[in-house]
């Protein structure tokens, strides 16, 4: 086990959210990790764990007992090599990661899945539905003068939101943080984490988060000039709503954002449907945008190199006559409880937190250091962004950010680790009977 | 390794060769000289009655970046129909009109194409756009940067920074976003629509900034010009897709005062007002135009009947046109203070007045233009429609009955309108391959592709002539990549990495004591973090090589 020597680098990239913040300093000691700046709780859980993964010196295990890389490799391979219906889930990695997730995925016509998919795909429904009208950090930071927090505080999903991209007096056209207004509707965790750093709250329009489809639906038709009867809407005061509207309208670049980890009900979907509806009825007479936030564990990376790979995002199977994209199909838990895979391979390097499912088929996880866990294969694997470089997509999707490595303390990649694998499995591919099936 | 392709009829417009009966030798990826009588040929491939040409170049396909990928993302009911199986060789994929990564690939090599470039690469979103590109197989790649509603640029404009601050600035962003040359989409325009704008002419002062789409024209194709970059500046002009924008886009090529300058996918900016309905074809002044200034090249961005779906860094542009999405639904975005995108679903029908005039502009233009060195084969893919229609837009140009057979199934009054149907022009073999390599390799200042003489990477298409030229170059008998035979009869028989293609022009480095603030103060990421370094680029390509070409074109300061 080797240790860079004690040294401090700045400009440093996070992946414990979305924001992948870029700017934090570090000091690398001895293979301990220490944020010296941009440090928030998510950063903090994240870089406490990962030194928690130094102090369990976890080696790779088959069935419990401790194994080389190499047994454990060549185990893993054994049960792929077995499996006629193998499931690829978790998925928590980054770039080259997920690339190996899809080579062995595509070679032994696995199902591929994210942990996070129960929440993405609120926003795919609506993606793939209708589209969307939406902005990026870098804009909002800019140009927001108006904030509609729509079920969600933000920074109890995205730490240094306010921080970064709103409480800025430095902005591109004048605009100072005490110019930015917050509202927040719906049922937010804590609306204070919206105070300005003067002092003023955000403004709260309580009211479910299961409602806010239908209030969101009152705003649009309030924007567009249509009747909304009754003194209340979800126990939102009509007035109150229609004076949103009217500010809506007149600010120059509003902004209405969610998490769809904080809309957590059955088809959430609808809620993000009706937000997006507002801000295209908005960008008739102004402009507004939707800005859609979350992105943990590497998920808007799996679904970004999905869907340019088979051109579906995650719940996608390669089978012999190609992807095949199920959402419901092919969520990991309804795989598992219909009994479709006859082996599971769970990929989680940020969060020891993040073990699979319970399964009762052979299962592989390619994991966190410090996680606890039984399965039939473990073979723990670097942080991204501490152990391992590569790349995370950010929240807004546009913008990739290279992680860096900052210590190395022997752990191999999840790529490393796949790749592996996939030289294990040999060149035994199914290829006869997926020729003949070929489709074009 | 020495491969012989013996006899083969060679059309090679770049030596002047059209139709000569030779054979070429490969040696290690290359055309090489005949050997010495005795040499021993390890492979020959008889050739005898077959067409020889250069692999074919692309210079404007959306391939890769985030507006492709969200295009795939909104439309799983396009790739159902299309789903491409995995092989011994190939990665399963769909096709149709967002294909993914590998299918790109593979369907481009398989119509003897070997290199493609997209155009509209985000600085911010550059590794994005490597890093699917990095995943397009056989092809080579590269990327146009694209700048021109950037808040920094404006900024700079706005200042009155000297041009050989703007210079420093295009080179730096070319350099460290691994471009092939530039871009300007919508010059201010993609920023005034974040100041709530919807139209931006070309005289028009930009909000907030004051500048006009006319003078970041003229400094960005100066900026290029000084540089020394191959490519000249690649022009997505203001008002895409309006009527009357015919004028503006004469405008735009007087703008430039001699500079040189490439205007893209031109069929949707060349529109007219005359008519009953107010939409005419202005395709007569485009090719007049082009047919009189020398430092003017276009592609044309052919529209054909269909479904596909319109990416593009033109949010301004695509918020106009989601009213018209089919199926109906729209992504519209700002991005970074970089720029923006639009991604809009549409189906272009042969009876619909306007999609039927469209494609009649198209071809005009492609007719009307004398000089095949200066109009590029392309259907601005996938916006006017897929690549994988290429050969049959390679027919309407060539067949005139074929395409007075489709002249006459479309909407009778765009047919009666256009002076489509008295054109005899038929493109030849030998302007087909100007066209679609010899063209592309010279405004991209690709010396060792789109040619086969010696020296010459060995990128190499051999067709079987067929008088139905649709079919014809569909699905040629070979494609050879850099030396490799990787396509046989239209099916891959091997997968290589093609290389990507960048410039690096030099600048002075102190350029970052502007651009680095810049990034402290208003963006979310940091400088450091936003350059992507030559490793970056291999490990994002499966190895591709990097191809630094120079710059050395024009006036260098």
């Amino acid at each position: 086990m080797s240790h860079h020597p004690s040294s401090t680098r700045h400009d440093v990239p996070c992946g414990f959210c979305g924001l992948l913040c870029d700017d934090l300093s570090v000091t690398t000691d001895h293979g301990r990790v220490r944020i010296d700046a941009g440090a928030c709780p998510r950063a903090t859980t994240g870089f406490d764990a990962a030194n928690r993964a130094l102090d369990a010196g976890a080696t790779p295990r088959i069935k419990g007992q401790a194994a080389s890389l190499e047994q454990a490799i060549a185990a893993a391979a054994d049960i792929l090599r077995g499996a006629r219906a193998p499931l690829f889930g978790g998925n928590g990695t980054e770039l080259p990661g997920m690339r190996g997730v899809m080579d062995l995925a595509d070679a032994t016509g696995g199902t591929v899945d994210h942990m996070n998919s129960y929440s993405l795909f609120r926003n795919f429904h609506v993606l793939q539905n209708s589209g969307w009208v939406v902005t990026s950090l870098s804009e909002v930071r800019n140009r927001a003068d108006l904030l509609v927090c729509f079920g969600t505080d933000i920074a109890s999903r995205l730490p240094r939101f306010y921080e970064r991209c709103l409480w800025v007096d430095d902005t591109l056209f004048g605009l100072r943080a005490e110019d930015r207004e917050v509202v927040m509707l719906g049922a937010p965790k804590d609306a204070s984490l919206a105070t300005s750093p003067a002092g003023r709250k955000a403004e709260l329009l309580a009211c479910a988060n299961e409602d806010l489809a239908e209030v969101a639906q009152a705003l649009r038709a309030l924007v567009a000039g249509r009747p909304v009867t009754g003194d209340a809407v979800a126990g939102i005061a009509t007035a109150d709503l229609a004076r949103l509207a009217e500010r809506l309208k007149a600010a120059k670049y509003g902004v209405v954002a969610w998490v769809t980890s904080d809309l957590d009900f059955d088809h959430a979907e609808l809620a993000v449907q009706s937000a997006c509806d507002l801000v295209r009825e908005l960008n008739a007479h102004t402009r507004c945008n939707g800005l859609p936030l979350g992105g943990t564990d590497g998920d808007y990376t799996a679904h970004q190199v999905c869907t340019w790979q088979t051109g579906f995002t995650v719940r996608t199977r390669l089978s012999a006559a190609g992807p095949q994209h199920d959402p419901r199909a092919f969520d990991t838990d309804a795989v598992l409880a219909d009994g479709a895979a006859d082996a599971l391979i769970w990929v989680s390097s940020f969060d020891p937190g993040k073990t699979p499912p319970p399964a009762k088929i052979p299962t592989v996880v390619i994991g966190h250091a410090a996680m606890q866990v039984e399965c039939d294969v473990f073979i723990p694997v670097g942080v991204p962004g501490i152990d391992t470089a590569g790349h995370l997509f950010r929240t807004d999707s546009s913008v990739a950010v290279p992680m860096r490595q900052l210590r190395d303390i022997g752990l191999p990649s999840v790529a490393d680790v796949t790749a592996s694998i996939l030289a294990a499995l040999g060149p035994a591919r199914p290829s006869a009977t997926r020729q003949e099936a070929r489709a074009c | 390794m020495l491969i012989k392709l013996s006899g083969g009829k060679v059309i090679d417009p770049a030596h002047n060769v059209d139709g000569v009966t030779r054979d070429i030798y490969i040696r290690d990826g290359r055309i090489v000289d005949a050997p010495e009588p005795g040499a021993k040929i390890d492979r020959e491939y008889n050739l005898r009655g077959k067409l020889v040409m250069a692999g074919a170049i692309d210079l404007h396909t959306h391939i890769g970046g985030g507006k492709v990928n969200i295009a795939r993302a909104m439309l799983p009911e396009d790739h159902r129909p299309d789903l491409c199986a995995a092989t011994e060789l190939e990665r399963s994929g769909c096709g149709h009109v967002a294909p993914s990564t590998f299918t790109t690939g593979y369907r481009y090599a398989e119509m003897g194409y070997t290199a493609g470039f997209e155009p509209a690469m985000m600085p911010v979103n550059a590794r994005q756009a490597h890093m699917e590109m990095g995943d397009t197989p056989i092809i080579d790649k590269g990327a146009y940067a694209m700048l021109g509603s950037d808040d920094l640029l404006l900024t700079l404009m706005k200042d009155g920074a000297d041009q050989r601050v703007i210079n420093d600035y295009v080179a730096w962003t070319i350099t460290h976003s691994q471009a092939m040359g530039l871009k300007v989409v919508n010059p201010g325009g993609i920023s005034a629509f974040k100041f709530n704008q919807r139209k931006l002419d070309l005289d028009e002062q930009a909000p907030f900034y004051g500048v006009t789409p006319r003078q970041i024209l003229k400094t960005l194709a100066q900026a290029l010009y000084d540089l020394g970059v191959p490519h000249p500046l690649h022009v997505h002009g203001c008002n895409l897709g309006v009527p009357g924008n015919v004028q503006t886009t004469l405008d735009s090529f007087a703008a430039l005062d001699g500079l040189p300058a490439h205007f893209t996918h031109i069929q949707f900016h060349s529109y007219g007002t005359e008519g009953d309905r107010k939409f005419s074809s202005g395709a007569a002044h485009i090719a007049e135009m082009v047919n009189t200034h020398k430092n003017i090249s276009v592609d044309v961005g052919q529209i054909l009947f269909g479904q596909t779906v319109t990416a593009s860094g033109d949010n301004m542009s695509q918020h106009r046109n989601a009213a018209f999405a089919d199926p109906s639904k729209s992504v519209i975005m700002d991005i970074e203070c970089d720029a923006g995108c639009g991604v809009v679903p549409f189906k272009y029908r042969d009876t619909n007045f306007v999609n039927a005039l469209q494609w009649c502009i198209g071809l005009e233009t492609f007719l009307l233009i004398d000089d095949p060195w200066r109009v590029y084969l392309t259907t601005d893919h996938p916006n006017g429609a897929p690549f994988t229609s290429y050969p049959h837009l390679i027919r309407l140009l060539m067949d005139r009955s074929f395409r007075n057979e489709q002249l006459a199934r479309i909407n009778g009054e765009a047919a009666g309108l256009s002076n489509l149907g008295s054109l005899e022009r038929e493109y030849t073999l030998y302007e087909i391959a100007i066209m679609t390599r010899a063209g592309p390799a010279r405004t991209l200042g690709l010396r060792d592709r789109g040619h086969l003489g010696v020296g010459a990477a060995a990128d190499i298409t051999v067709y079987t002539e067929d008088a139905d030229r649709e079919k014809m170059f569909a699905k040629p008998d070979y494609v050879f990549k850099d030396g490799t035979l990787v396509a046989r009869e239209g099916k891959i028989v091997e997968v290589v990495w093609g290389n990507t293609h960048v410039v690096k022009p030099d600048y002075d480095a102190s350029i970052e004591t502007i651009i680095e603030p810049h990034f402290t103060r208003f963006r979310t990421q940091r400088m450091g973090n936003f350059k992507i370094s030559n490793d970056e680029m291999c490990e994002c390509g499966h190895g591709s090589k990097l191809h630094v070409h120079d710059c050395t074109h024009g006036r260098k300061q």
